[in-house]
């Protein structure tokens, strides 16, 4: 008898991560002056969340952790504790250390011990340290109320003891004496009350609500529970008291008799453009809410409940926080059930946040923090996502590229039919083309993902890197929502995290050196991701001190490159990517070392993209990423060589032409180049290269395609042209292995394999063949 | 034509079953359970600066599969196109191979008694895959360890590194 586990296990590890993730980038947006309540809450849940996990699976290290994290966290939402930057940093801390104590559990070790009972011991200190002044912060907490309606409302029910109603639908009179016995643990009862197997309680206490119905559920079913209001869950009918400001008297009466449908109304007043209706109706406050909303706008209602004393048996509604409009119990319900005010309350106290406050590590991060912060609030619905595993994705994408095959088959097929006698066929392949491209499309669509994932690794290691560094900086990101297939984000990462450490390290300034340059004091570090074409563009770029085209020269010399005083800016940047190359003064453990810049260059070639540089001396730099949107699919133009057909990536070729004998000489008897537009080209000729039969090998019979890599230009002579095609990638190491001077295969109309040119690596071969060790050397054997 | 592997069980006695092809006038025997399916030759893309033993790669329902010939490799016969030439497709680890073979006889099921072990001889085909030399009755089964066959080195099927 065996039950797999993994799976669960799986599930929670996933869970956690994204949760981790998700508590690093509040406590990032967090500021430490004026806390956003949502984002405390949201924090709180997570690390609740986590420690509700590793409880169920039996993870005591991270359980104990998270124990420790919450208590702290759940002073702070309670505005018992004060943040600070450095109890921020200790919760950041916090957090790497719970991700590592999950990876830990993930590799089915324990975590490390030492770890543990250090973080456990600096997060006792924190606690210790502020137990004293907690009741001098719990009157405090209060305060705050400036902030925005909808947030301190939700504390407020949150953290001051507070009047609690409970009702239990369900239980005999045994359960209700243990109910009421657990109860009594968390606060003072008051009006108890056990009729018709239901019971209603009082309940003061600084537990909240999420604590108590966790208690309770130990005893009953969650669904036998109520709280406070009947906002969750309309239990019986409520009175309720709703104001609708800034209506005549038309709309008021409008209202008066839409809302009479909803139940008895008992007094109704209209005066100062304000009507007043109270209402006793068992229908629940959003779909009042609702229904008004067709008449006048969401702001202009306030639904405001207990007209009547704060308990009584049947209904238990809940003592009102200072008018607000919202009657929801904490932060979370707030959120669902209204989510149109608390998305506009969000993005205020989004801005709130990121107003300027001296942060003592200078760092903040700032773009489009409202905006995520308002998906956020949608994404914490329910459903907003699925989770599906990439390979049943994959899985869908062949698919739906051997379905576009089988059409374009049949189209290719049909295509010789009558189409007077065969209209409706016809007409029913044009309609499958459509259809069947539109799924591809929608397909391939679910494999892309927001920059945002990438761009989010970022506040952190910025605000590291410059405390780290003494400098000053802010982190600017723009196009979050920029879209990119999947396979690429995870590849972009590591040649992004480079960039940014060297603009870090090398491009902006100690905050002396910036103002002595007449700059502001804090730098500014800006990601930009846009669509350009068919390519997304990335854009790193810093305003700080810029590349030096002197040390590069210097350096580059010193260390044998050819260079001399007359190339242009662009060759000269080109240089630092030069394996090896730094012109940095001093190794930092952050980088220096020269290998990077290289390597960075190399994975983005390997992504089918390129990097190029513009930078002016004293101004900054802007690093310029292009790549590709997606890896699966490619456009490619079709070139036939002798009986053979090769696809040849679209954004690689700039010009196809025919040549005649007097563009081209002849370099070492052998070799040739063509003189195009000033430049002399290297010609690779494609039959050469692949040994293909029956080719046309002069020049002047077939075609020449100037193409373009990695910054290199080369000619490329190939015997005819076919056409252009968006083809499915499909890798040829799946069954067979790497192909030098090809990068995957393709499946064509027809049916057959096309093999898709690998363009830098036919430009290497032309530069093997350039160089003189290799000059005799046969082409082929210089791709590999 | 569809997967000749209808009968995966091992029938009793320790027996193994065989799949029996010819090429040119030899007969060889491949481990059923490696053969995913028969079906005819069809044209393949060449694979430039690949060994001559390699045909290309064709297209199986949308994967990209390469197909050797073995009468290239083994030195057999005049490896002609007929109506009778077969297309073995193999499935090796996680790997789909194409194998050329004259064609397919029959499925055989020999036990361990009816393997007798192969003698050394020329380097056209290591011993290394040999699984023996099957008797039945007047014939002869060269029994060919496809697996190791088709990941060896010399096959130069696979990225060395992997």
């Amino acid at each position: 008898m065996s039950i797999n586990l993994d799976e669960f296990y799986q599930t929670f590890f996933d869970e956690a991560d994204e949760l981790l993730n998700d508590m690093e980038q509040h406590l990032l947006q967090i500021d430490p002056d004026h806390p956003d309540e949502e984002q405390l809450h949201a924090i709180f849940r997570a690390a609740h969340s986590i420690k509700g996990g590793a409880g169920t699976f039996g993870l005591t290290i991270l359980q104990e952790t998270t124990h420790l994290f919450e208590n702290l966290l759940d002073q702070a939402r309670h505005h018992e504790r004060n943040l600070d930057a450095a109890t921020i940093d200790i919760f950041l801390e916090t957090k790497d250390m719970l991700s590592d104590q999950l990876n830990a559990y993930r590799q089915k070790t324990e975590p490390d011990q030492q770890a543990y009972e250090r973080i456990c011991a600096v997060l006792r200190a924190l606690a210790e340290e502020h137990s004293g002044e907690a009741a001098r912060a719990t009157a405090e907490g209060q305060v705050p109320g400036s902030q925005d309606n909808a947030g301190s409302a939700g504390a407020a029910a949150g953290s001051a003891p507070e009047g609690l109603a409970i009702t239990v639908t369900g239980v005999d009179s045994d359960t209700a004496a243990s109910l009421l016995e657990e109860l009594s643990l968390f606060g003072t009862l008051s009006d108890q009350q056990h009729e018709d197997s239901t019971l209603s309680v009082h309940l003061v206490t600084e537990t909240g609500e999420e604590d108590i119905h966790a208690v309770l559920c130990f005893v009953v079913d969650s669904d036998q529970i109520h709280f406070g209001s009947a906002n969750r869950e309309a239990v019986g009918s409520v009175p309720r008291t709703i104001v609708v400001s800034g209506v005549d008297a038309d709309t008021a009466a409008k209202l008066g008799e839409e809302l009479a449908l909803f139940g008895s109304l008992s007094h109704q007043q209209h005066a100062k453009d304000e009507l007043q209706v109270s209402i006793e109706t068992e229908t629940g406050d959003d779909d009042l809410r609702a229904v008004l909303c067709f008449i006048v706008d969401d702001d202009q209602i306030r639904i405001e409940h207990g007209v009547s004393p704060p308990v009584t048996p049947s209904t238990a509604p809940e003592p009102v926080a200072e008018g607000s409009e919202t009657s929801a119990v904490d932060g979370q319900t707030a959120q669902k059930h209204d989510a149109n005010s608390t998305l506009a309350s969000n993005r205020d106290a989004a801005q709130g946040a990121a107003t300027p406050a001296e942060h003592s590590s200078a760092t903040r991060t700032t773009g489009d923090a409202s905006a995520s912060r308002a998906d956020k609030s949608n994404a914490s619905g329910e459903a907003a996502s699925l989770r599906v595993s990439i390979e049943k994705i994959d899985q869908i994408i062949n698919l739906v590229g051997e379905l576009v095959i089988t059409q374009s088959m049949l189209e290719q097929s049909s295509a010789e039919f009558d189409p007077v006698t065969h209209g409706s066929l016809l007409s029913g392949m044009a309609q499958l083309q459509r259809n069947a491209r539109d799924l591809q499309e929608s397909v391939m669509s679910i494999r892309m993902v927001p920059m945002d994932v990438v761009f989010n690794r970022f506040p952190r290691l910025v605000r590291d890197l410059a405390g780290k560094l003494g400098k000053k900086v802010e982190l600017v990101t723009e196009g979050k929502a920029t879209e990119l297939d999947k396979g690429l984000i995870e590849r972009i990462v590591d040649p992004m995290t480079h960039l940014v450490r060297n603009s870090l390290d090398h491009g902006i300034e100690t905050p002396e050196k910036r103002r002595a340059a007449g700059k502001s004091e804090t730098g500014t570090l800006k990601l930009s991701a846009s669509h350009q074409g068919g390519n997304i563009l990335i854009e790193i770029s810093d305003d700080g001190g810029g590349l030096s085209r002197d040390r590069i020269l210097k350096k580059a010399y010193s260390s044998g490159l050819a260079v001399s005083d007359a190339m242009s800016d662009d060759e000269v940047w080109q240089l630092i990517f030069a394996p090896g190359f730094s012109t940095s003064e001093e190794v930092t453990d952050l980088s220096g070392r020269g290998v990077g810049m290289d390597v960075v260059k190399r994975n983005i070639s390997q992504m089918g993209g390129h990097v190029d540089i513009q930078s002016a001396q004293g101004q900054g730099t802007t690093i310029r990423i292009v790549l590709p949107l997606t890896l699966a699919i490619l456009d490619g133009m079709s070139v036939r060589v002798g009986e053979e057909v090769y696809i040849l990536p679209l954004g690689a070729i700039q010009e196809s032409m025919q040549v005649t004998d007097d563009n081209l000489s002849s370099v070492t008897g052998s070799e040739r180049v063509l003189y195009f537009r000033g430049d002399y080209l290297p010609l690779v000729e494609l039959w050469r290269v692949f040994d293909i039969p029956n080719a046309k090998q002069e020049v002047k019979q077939g075609i020449v395609m100037v193409v373009q890599s990695e910054g290199r230009q080369f000619a490329l002579l190939v015997d005819q042209l076919i056409g252009q095609h968006q083809v499915v990638v499909k890798s040829l190491e799946t069954n067979y292995k790497r192909v030098p001077g090809i990068s995957a295969a393709t499946i064509m109309g027809d049916g057959s394999v096309a093999l898709i040119l690998d363009v830098p690596a036919l430009s290497r071969a032309t530069v093997k063949r350039e160089a003189p060790q290799d000059s005799r050397r046969h082409e082929a054997a210089g791709l590999h | 034509m569809e997967a000749a592997a209808a009968d995966h069980h091992k029938i009793e006695g320790e027996g193994h079953e065989f799949l029996v092809f010819r090429l040119g006038e030899e007969e060889y025997g491949i481990d059923i359970l490696s053969v995913q399916e028969i079906r005819g030759y069809e044209g393949v893309t060449r694979i430039a600066n690949a060994p001559s033993f390699i045909k290309g790669v064709t297209n199986l329902r949308g994967v990209i599969v390469p197909i050797v010939d073995l009468r290239l490799k083994f030195n057999i016969g005049n490896a002609d196109f007929t109506a009778q030439t077969v297309v073995i497709v193999l499935n090796i680890g996680k790997r789909v191979v194409g194998v050329v073979v004259d064609g397919v006889s029959d499925v055989l099921s020999l036990t361990t008694d009816q393997i007798k072990p192969a003698p050394e001889f020329g380097a056209t085909l290591s011993t290394q895959y040999l699984r023996g030399l099957g008797s039945l009755e007047d014939r002869m089964l060269i029994l060919v360890d496809i697996e190791g066959l088709m990941t060896s080195e010399e096959m130069a099927l696979i990225d060395e590194a992997t």
